[in-house]
């Protein structure tokens, strides 16, 4: 079993995820049948062969560079136009620097 | 006015003689939402007044004795993450549920220079993620044939529109057969353009060397039409390419003589049903029929599709929801008051079950010391998979396929059991892993009455070629065969 308890807190971290002990439990569960079944790409011998990470950019000449200038971008109240939380032109967060 | 038989040229031409108004027709095509959405709730949201305004410009261009653009009045239904400016974006997520548009995706505003009407946003699986629109975090879809069946998905609501006559043609969105697989279940249209064909700017990113977005309608000839207006380069989208684009309707009526098509030898054994599998050799006849050649093809690491497919599309997913932190948009819930504990509240109140099983997943292949055996280990057999159809495309000029191996199953069915939910996408996800096109058609219903969808994949770039047998196929009756 790859995926215990405290792989799914470690994982969670990673992530950024709240996860309930519920959760935690569904999770051990399902995540452990998927990576099982993903088990079987373990019978290929793929030493030598090249990741694919995309498909179809071969060739330079389909590339067309856009010219490097300066754009009309979005106004600052439309950027924060679904702030959850603005001040002050500003995307307000909790504190980050501790006062220790 | 007879909604079931409306395609796009004759939307255009009915404005253009004066018979009838974009506005006439817009608020037609409103009245049967108020008439069947109750039921099949394929839309998650739909602003009337914004639909008549884009109308009413139409019907003012038409007055003024202007040429009329080519989707002129053409009423859509748009998947909820596509961005309109001035409309929410969901994405069916709790996350988003009020974030509004602030700019338009490419592919809207090119549809509305070419004269489209955006009805409304379409319900989908939360973030794209699933085949059945039951993630979606508002409601489900019904599919229209049958209450208790579903819609498929992640595109379930825009094909559930479309399947409803609530809408002329969608937009819908593929990852691994998100297009297709509704489109089939459905009984309607659906095409997955060649990755990097559309542009993607201001569609939210879910896997993004799988994403593409493709048009759904009632016919093959408003799919071709939709397709010609959304594809070409984008200088907002870096991935998209500077090929050219046909004119895919006009090319339209060739004769698909001596057109060789495989069979995946492979596929026999991917557990089609009975229903299906009679429907689908008389779709195959058909083919023959119009002098084509059937030949069987190898597709030898098929069984490794899915494996493949998930381990990649997690990964990417993973890293694409990042973003979603609670800062700068979407929900917030601000915790304990720190800033990690903002972020994890946050993310956990916002995204379903199945978004955060896939991120957890997507997290751990990346994660360090398992990179190489499940990331890498995926990405090598993708090319191993690539090179299958690279050889079967030597042999063939397109392959065929179910759509999906079983007919629309019932809601509920699934939904406790990711994996099955995952095995029924074996005949779409190679399409995206390999980048090709494809699109799904109707190819008669089962003897319950519910559709069956039979699937065609051309190589890269070659649209033309899949749409024009979906043309023949369609005019010798095939979508009932």
């Amino acid at each position: 079993m790859k995926i215990d308890g405290a792989r799914v807190d470690y994982i969670a971290n990673l992530a950024q995820l709240a996860v309930t002990e519920e959760e935690k439990r569904e999770l051990i569960g399902q995540m452990n049948s998927i990576l099982d079944y993903v088990e079987q790409l373990n019978r290929l011998d793929t030493n030598g062969i090249e990741p694919t990470a995309q498909v179809v950019h071969t060739s330079e000449q389909n590339y067309n560079w856009r010219a490097d200038r300066s754009r009309p971008g979005f106004s600052q109240e439309e950027s924060l136009g679904n702030g959850p939380a603005t001040g002050s032109g500003h995307f307000k967060v909790p504190k980050v620097i501790s006062e220790k | 006015m007879d909604l079931e038989s409306l395609t796009a040229r004759e939307i255009k031409g009915l404005i253009e003689r004066g018979q009838a108004s974009a506005v006439e027709i817009c608020r037609a095509f409103q009245d049967r939402i108020r008439e069947r959405d109750p039921e099949v709730r394929a839309f998650l949201h739909h602003d009337n007044d914004f639909a008549l305004d884009q109308a009413q410009r139409i019907d003012r261009m038409k007055r003024a004795g202007e040429p009329l653009p080519e989707l002129a009045g053409l009423p859509m239904a748009i998947k909820d993450n596509l961005l309109i400016r001035g409309l929410r974006c969901t994405c069916g997520s709790r996350n988003l549920e009020n974030f509004v548009a602030p700019y338009n995706a490419t592919v809207i505003d090119r549809l509305a220079s070419a004269g489209a009407v955006f009805l409304g946003k379409a319900n989908l699986d939360e973030y794209a993620m699933g085949s059945s629109t039951e993630n979606s975090a508002f409601h489900p879809t019904r599919n229209p044939h049958s209450r208790d069946h579903v819609p498929g998905g992640s595109s379930g609501g825009s094909a559930a529109a479309v399947g409803a006559h609530m809408a002329a043609a969608a937009l819908g969105t593929d990852t691994g057969g998100s297009i297709r697989q509704p489109a089939s279940f459905c009984g309607v249209v659906g095409m997955k353009p060649t990755y990097s064909r559309v542009s993607r700017y201001g569609l939210v990113a879910f896997g993004s060397s799988l994403d593409q977005i493709g048009p759904l309608a009632h016919g093959v000839e408003d799919v071709a039409r939709i397709l010609e207006v959304i594809s070409g380069k984008d200088p907002l989208d870096a991935t998209s390419l500077a090929v050219e684009v046909p004119h895919y309707a006009a090319g339209l009526g060739q004769s698909i003589e001596g057109l060789k098509i495989g069979m995946p030898r492979e596929y026999r054994q991917s557990g089609i049903s009975e229903p299906v599998r009679t429907r689908i050799e008389a779709g195959l006849k058909l083919f023959q029929d119009l002098g084509c050649h059937l030949v069987e093809v190898d597709l030898p690491h098929t069984d490794y599709a899915i494996a493949t497919y998930y381990v990649i599309a997690m990964a990417e997913a993973s890293s694409n929801l990042a973003r979603y932190d609670g800062v700068r948009y979407g929900l917030r819930i601000p915790g304990q008051g720190d800033l990690s504990g903002m972020y994890r509240e946050t993310r956990d109140a916002g995204f379903g079950a199945e978004v955060k099983r896939r991120i957890m997943l997507g997290t751990f292949v990346l994660s360090s010391g398992y990179y190489d055996a499940y990331y890498l280990k995926a990405q090598q057999v993708r090319t191993l998979i690539k090179r299958d159809f690279e050889a079967a495309f030597q042999e063939v000029d397109l392959l065929i396929s179910p759509t999906s191996p079983t007919p629309p199953f019932r809601l509920g069915e699934k939904t406790n059991d990711p994996l099955a939910m995952y095995l029924s996408d074996i005949f779409t996800i190679t399409a995206n892993l390999v980048g090709i096109p494809g699109i799904s058609l109707p190819c008669g219903r089962t003897p319950e009455g519910m559709p069956v969808g039979i699937q065609l994949l051309g190589k890269h770039f070659e649209e033309q070629v899949v749409l024009n047998a979906a043309h023949a196929f369609e005019q010798a009756g095939g979508f009932d065969p």
